[in-house]
């Protein structure tokens, strides 16, 4: 029966078959509720009662003008810190695997492997690392006679963040590099070759040629780590519930608190938005300053 | 052969980076075969009595309802993941086979959610889930992770680019139509990439613990990831137990990635650079 229609009324059929359940998925669970969001900080809502009232940009005026809101966002800014050694490790780290050394397809996978662990597990794991009594970080400083440098790391709020920053370092370390290695094979090998030949140093060679030829992933592997910390929840909410005393909150665990244990969904909504709104900013920024670097 | 000083000092810092990297681990598996006692008697670091005193095992799969968070895990991820090829291939195939209007639109669409934290958006799709009926029964977990994203598209697309258009040309003077055209050529074709999604697509929703945690509170419904998070509130001071739970919880996921790190790979890099 198919085969009496035409090609073109074949592809027509074809185009709306294929993609109507796919949009249709991505329509409810990812295009509605990013509108509806939208919609919602704009009202007064406590996530049951049928009625939501109209709110205006009241959500949005409370959210600039709440001091723990923006206190807990500062947190992010050391997950960032983190974020970037974490880059110019995971760079170190492709380079040295781009030269010919012995068991680099090891030292990949093994370096990889943090990535693919278990959130959750990862997370308690490292509860167990950082345990000041029990932990077994304290148990080697001590062993070591290093006293003085065992301390309370979830207790204390100047460290905690970094704790916590160490740990996205340990798990995401693995993605940046195997991003950036990839890169670093795609760079076609007779430009290098070319540069070593008109006399160019091993260290030129990378600063001068091969790191030019990868702005654009550099610019990538910026991006993911960017929106990864500004999007940290799961350690906090599975390590230090955002303590002591809020030391650790986060944007995320901030918004999430406001929507499921405040029951204010209108500022929830509001400040998710800030967050997507200030990811864009971030990111334009990046790109005019990559741009002008590359040109 | 000539000592290379270069060559040495990349390899201390390997080493250092997967000392550390194992540490963590390693710590977990000494501690994971220890009694009680032992583990309260003997350093972190000592190797335990026993490797064969499997007790906290046994202990934990039964405590934690491993058994029944393993068989759920393993049951959303078959039909999630037939759903992401099926449908994958699917879209990949019109958007890299036709031209049409939406074309651009179509993949906009999907490229702007991706900008949208998930976690951000749970109120409304949370209202969706509730309409649908599917609050608290496994299909939530199902359905969200059932429909694809922008990465595999992106990576079905540059395996369909490599397929020759005369293949299908040649089909077509045949008489096939443009269905069979993708189930017997388009389809199989794809498989290399169709096993690397199906690889990151596992140990993606094996790791997901945001979805089951809000959406399946029940007890018959864990999953690995709530299954651990239910288990540490609960005895989070016996450690040997933790440890226990945490590496049963860890050890599938690294096998299966160290049995098909190549797909991995695979899949990172043409999501990535190109």
């Amino acid at each position: 029966m198919v085969n009496n229609l035409t090609y073109v009324q074949q592809k027509r059929i074809l185009i709306i078959l294929f993609l109507f359940v796919p949009l249709l998925l991505l329509c409810l669970f990812s295009l509605y509720p990013a509108v509806y969001l939208v919609y919602l900080s704009l009202m007064n809502w406590d996530g049951y009662s049928p009625v939501k009232t109209w709110a205006g940009f009241a959500n949005y005026k409370d959210v600039f003008a709440n001091k723990e809101i923006w206190q807990a966002f500062s947190h992010n800014f050391v997950y960032l810190g983190w974020g970037l050694l974490q880059n110019m490790l995971g760079l170190l780290f492709a380079l040295m695997l781009n030269s010919r050394l012995r068991g680099r397809n090891a030292y990949r996978v093994f370096l990889f492997m943090p990535y693919i662990m278990n959130g959750v597990a990862v997370a308690y794991m490292f509860n167990y690392v950082f345990n000041s009594e029990y932990g077994s970080l304290n148990t080697l400083l001590h062993s070591v006679g290093l006293d003085s440098l065992a301390i309370s790391w979830f207790g204390s709020p100047k460290i905690v963040n970094h704790v916590l920053g160490f740990i996205t370092l340990w798990k995401f370390l693995g993605l940046n590099m195997v991003i950036y290695l990839a890169a670093l094979q795609s760079v076609p090998a007779d430009i290098i070759e070319a540069a070593r030949i008109d006399g160019a140093s091993r260290t030129q060679t990378v600063f001068r040629v091969v790191l030019p030829n990868m702005v654009r992933v550099i610019e990538l592997n910026l991006f993911l780590t960017i929106i990864g910390t500004l999007e940290i929840f799961d350690l906090p909410f599975l390590l230090t519930k955002g303590g002591p005393l809020g030391a650790s909150d986060t944007f995320l665990t901030k918004t999430v608190e406001m929507a499921f244990k405040f029951n204010n969904f209108g500022m929830a909504s509001a400040m998710s938005l800030t967050l997507i709104a200030a990811v864009i900013v971030i990111l334009s920024v990046q790109r005019m300053v990559t741009r002008r670097w590359s040109d | 052969m000539r000592f290379q000083p270069l060559s040495f000092l990349k390899h201390i810092m390997m080493w250092i980076a997967v000392a550390v990297i194992v540490f963590p681990p390693y710590v977990l598996v000494m501690n994971a075969f220890k009694d009680k006692k032992e583990f309260t008697q003997t350093s972190v670091f000592k190797l335990p009595a026993s490797f064969l005193n499997f007790d906290n095992f046994i202990d934990v799969l039964q405590r934690a309802h491993l058994d029944k968070a393993y068989k759920n895990t393993i049951t959303i991820i078959v039909i999630a993941v037939i759903g992401n090829i099926l449908l994958g291939t699917m879209v990949a195939f019109v958007l890299g086979r036709f031209d049409f209007k939406l074309k651009k639109a179509v993949m906009g669409a999907y490229i702007a959610v991706s900008f949208v934290p998930t976690i951000t958006t749970q109120v409304a799709t949370f209202t969706v889930i509730n309409n649908l009926h599917l609050y608290n029964t496994i299909w939530a977990s199902i359905v969200l992770h059932f429909g694809t994203n922008v990465l595999q598209i992106f990576i079905y697309l540059q395996f369909i680019r490599n397929i020759p258009r005369e293949l299908d040309e040649a089909a077509m003077m045949e008489g096939a139509s443009l269905f069979r055209i993708y189930r017997t050529i388009i389809f199989p074709l794809l498989a290399p990439a169709t096993a690397t999604i199906a690889i990151i697509k596992t140990i993606d929703i094996y790791n997901d613990m945001f979805i089951p945690y809000l959406y399946m509170p029940s007890r018959s419904l864990v999953v690995v990831s709530t299954s651990l998070m239910n288990f540490s509130s609960e005895r989070s001071t016996e450690w040997e137990l933790m440890s226990a739970a945490i590496l049963m919880i860890m050890v599938p996921i690294v096998v299966l990635y160290l049995f098909f790190q190549k797909y991995v790979f695979a899949g990172i890099v043409s999501g990535a650079v190109k």
